[in-house]
């Protein structure tokens, strides 16, 4: 197991260097002339001779790219050439916007998509089957935006006044205590530094932070702002999950050792959990790795619709506005993000499947 | 024996021929046994003939400005008069938008260039995803290599970030988001190319045809695309539903069809502040690009189960 684990994430540097090169070019063939793009029209030819000197603009580009790919390795990422803050600030900062949103809304797909496609297998043909199908296809025709507006529409608008009404856009209520747990507990921590990251980082992702310190309130209203961004972000793969868990429920419960099973008296749930879902689980752990990586696209979209500022939106943002600081290691840290869980998905497979550790 | 030969290979070619049309017919039924395809066929049937005859069903041009010529003010509700609207009104099914059109009218239009860009984008992707997958297969080594390991690197993107990506890089327009949804499912079709290159390449009938004197091109071309086109139509017609998708999220973002083409991305992207005020503008144009995507993967769904030779026996 070992050796195949290594193996994976051994065939997965070329590709980290092959991302880190693609996102270097696309980075600097963006036209337009990034001095007047971010100092205004109006800079004089002086002044931005010396802010392309100062951005070390002026050198080959080769050089530029061995420069770049060496501070990355160096976990520098370099300043937003338009905010002026270092990108590893901004990271800390979006970062986990982005990630709570994806897990709610891999949450959301799994504990929804997973269940339903089993149910709509074991009663194959039921109305509850036919009805999942329609809604899966559905499901996986719907534009991401669309779907963010249409439930904002509903749950915002049409039941105001109820107890239903979850709240349009944002991540927390104003007024709402939220103050990081390592303040909290009272621990002083330095300024930057790794570990201060990574405190800081953890206490952005408002659920954990509100668990942490006990924080009901924080809790309630950060859940709030979430259902929704997750549901419209969720949707999608969960349909995906839902159409393959049941096709290959169907397919395992088809074969002859689940007749066996039944025939040698074993419970029908008991075969449907521990003989059929169990080999069922390669396909569908395929499809949620590769919803995660839809996912982080689409996060894009749906942080516009919710107004977070997040990942996606702010490296939307940095792309109109050409600041090549960001574009370049937000694009990594997707890429990056969807490697390893590429990976995870490649590992967990050996563990699912012993025959595929030794191909 | 040479005379022989030729004949069997002869033979053997028309007998290609005659299974090939037989495995369409059969691709047919069972197509049309499925109720979840034919539901996907009739929407795709009506979207088509809207999209050929827009100019005679609409009742307004997309660009038509009604100010001054009839009495509505900018995102006015539908007006419909089988449903209560005053007769006296003229009648608006999808309402007026924020510039004062019938959204009827651009809805219409709007089925022309969604099917344009699903169609020429996925054309545009198979031909250079065939090719490279054909050569990476065909010719391996080296070449195998750089040509995999690269769309490895274009698959290590999320396709909606990498097009906006490359949008940004080619400027904001409809013919570059069309480019740039092309780019990025390149490599899906590259694979699968690939990987009936390699399932064949070695068959006794790809020798033989070597050993008449085929040229490579004609191997590529004669004797091994026929084999990949099962998985390539399958992929292409779902294709088409992801890059009318994307299409319209680079619209909806405003780097695609820019005002006042018709187009449902980035007429739902312009009014997505009016989503409290004027529902209508942004449910109709949300749902045209939900029915067309539908009726694409229930199209290409029923062809996947009516291609897969597993399933044979059904028919």
């Amino acid at each position: 197991m070992a050796q195949y684990i290594i193996r994976r994430i051994l065939a997965s540097i070329p590709v980290l260097f092959g991302i880190l090169i693609v996102t270097f070019v696309i980075a600097r063939v963006i036209p337009g002339d990034p001095c007047k793009a971010i100092l205004g029209e109006k800079a004089t030819p002086e002044v931005c001779e010396r802010f392309i000197k100062d951005k070390g603009l002026d050198k080959p580009i080769h050089e530029q790219l061995f420069i770049y790919i060496g501070e990355i390795l160096q976990g520098d990422f370099g300043n937003s050439i338009r905010m002026n803050v270092p990108v590893t600030r901004l990271l800390i900062e979006r970062l986990p916007t982005t990630v709570e949103l994806s897990l709610a809304a891999l949450l959301v797909s799994v504990l929804i998509g997973i269940p339903l496609g089993v149910i709509s297998a074991v009663k194959h043909n039921s109305w509850i089957d036919v009805l999942t199908m329609v809604w899966a296809n559905i499901g996986v025709s719907m534009p991401v935006f669309w779907l963010g507006l249409m439930l904002i529409y509903f749950f915002s608008l049409v039941l105001k006044d109820t107890p239903f009404w979850l709240p349009p856009s944002g991540r927390v209520s104003p007024g709402i205590p939220d103050d990081p747990f390592f303040e909290v507990w009272g621990w002083v921590i330095p300024e930057s530094g790794f570990w201060a990251g990574v405190l800081v980082f953890f206490s952005r992702m408002n659920i954990l932070n509100a668990l942490l310190t006990s924080n009901w309130e924080l809790l309630r209203d950060a859940t709030e702002h979430l259902i929704l961004p997750a549901l419209a972000l969720g949707t999608i793969p969960m349909a995906l999950i839902a159409r393959m868990s049941r096709s290959a429920m169907l397919d395992v419960l088809g074969q002859d050792y689940i007749r066996t099973a039944r025939a040698k008296g074993l419970g029908r749930l008991g075969v449907i959990v521990k003989h059929a879902f169990s080999n069922a689980l390669l396909p569908i752990v395929t499809v949620i790795g590769l919803s995660l990586g839809s996912l982080l696209g689409g996060a894009v979209l749906t942080e516009t619709v919710f107004g977070l500022s997040g990942l996606g939106r702010t490296l939307f943002e940095a792309i109109t506005a050409r600041d090549y600081g960001i574009v370049q290691s937000f694009t990594v840290v997707i890429a990056i993000m969807y490697v390893i869980i590429n990976l995870i998905v490649d590992i967990s497979y050996g563990y699912l499947d012993p025959r595929i550790r030794l191909d | 024996m040479t005379n022989q030969t030729a004949t069997i290979a002869t033979l053997d070619a028309e007998q290609i021929s005659i299974q090939s049309v037989s495995l369409w017919q059969i691709t047919w039924r069972r197509l049309f046994r499925r109720k979840s395809a034919l539901v996907g066929m009739f929407i795709l049937g009506v979207l088509i003939f809207i999209a050929l005859t827009a100019e005679f069903l609409a009742p307004y041009g997309y660009d038509e400005v009604l100010i001054g010529k009839e009495d509505v003010v900018a995102r006015e509700k539908p007006c419909i008069h089988l449903l209560g609207c005053s007769p006296e009104k003229p009648q608006h099914l999808a309402g007026i938008d924020g510039n004062v059109r019938d959204q009827f009218s651009r809805l219409l239009y709007g089925a022309r260039l969604s099917l344009l860009v699903g169609f020429s984008t996925v054309t545009f992707a198979i031909i250079i995803g065939t090719i490279l997958g054909a050569v990476a297969g065909y010719v391996g080594g080296w070449w195998d290599n750089i040509i995999m390991r690269f769309m490895d690197v274009l698959l290590a993107f999320p396709s909606l970030l990498l097009a906006i990506a490359i949008v940004t890089v080619l400027g904001p327009g409809l013919i570059n988001a069309l480019i740039a949804i092309g780019i990025v499912s390149i490599p899906s079709y590259a694979r699968v190319m690939r990987a009936s290159v390699l399932s064949v390449r070695e068959m006794d009938y790809i020798s033989a045809t070597r050993a008449l004197g085929g040229s490579n091109f004609q191997i590529l071309f004669k004797r091994i695309l026929p084999n990949a086109l099962t998985p390539l139509i399958v992929q292409g017609t779902l294709g088409i539903a992801s890059a009318i998708l994307d299409a319209a999220a680079l619209s909806f973002l405003g780097l695609g069809a820019q005002p006042p083409t018709p187009e449902w991305g980035s007429m739902l992207g312009a009014e997505r502040n009016q989503v409290f005020t004027a529902p209508h503008l942004v449910f109709y144009p949300g749902f045209m690009i939900m029915l067309t995507v539908l009726s694409f993967n229930l199209i290409g769904d029923g062809l996947r189960d009516a291609l897969d030779p597993r399933l044979a026996h059904v028919s």
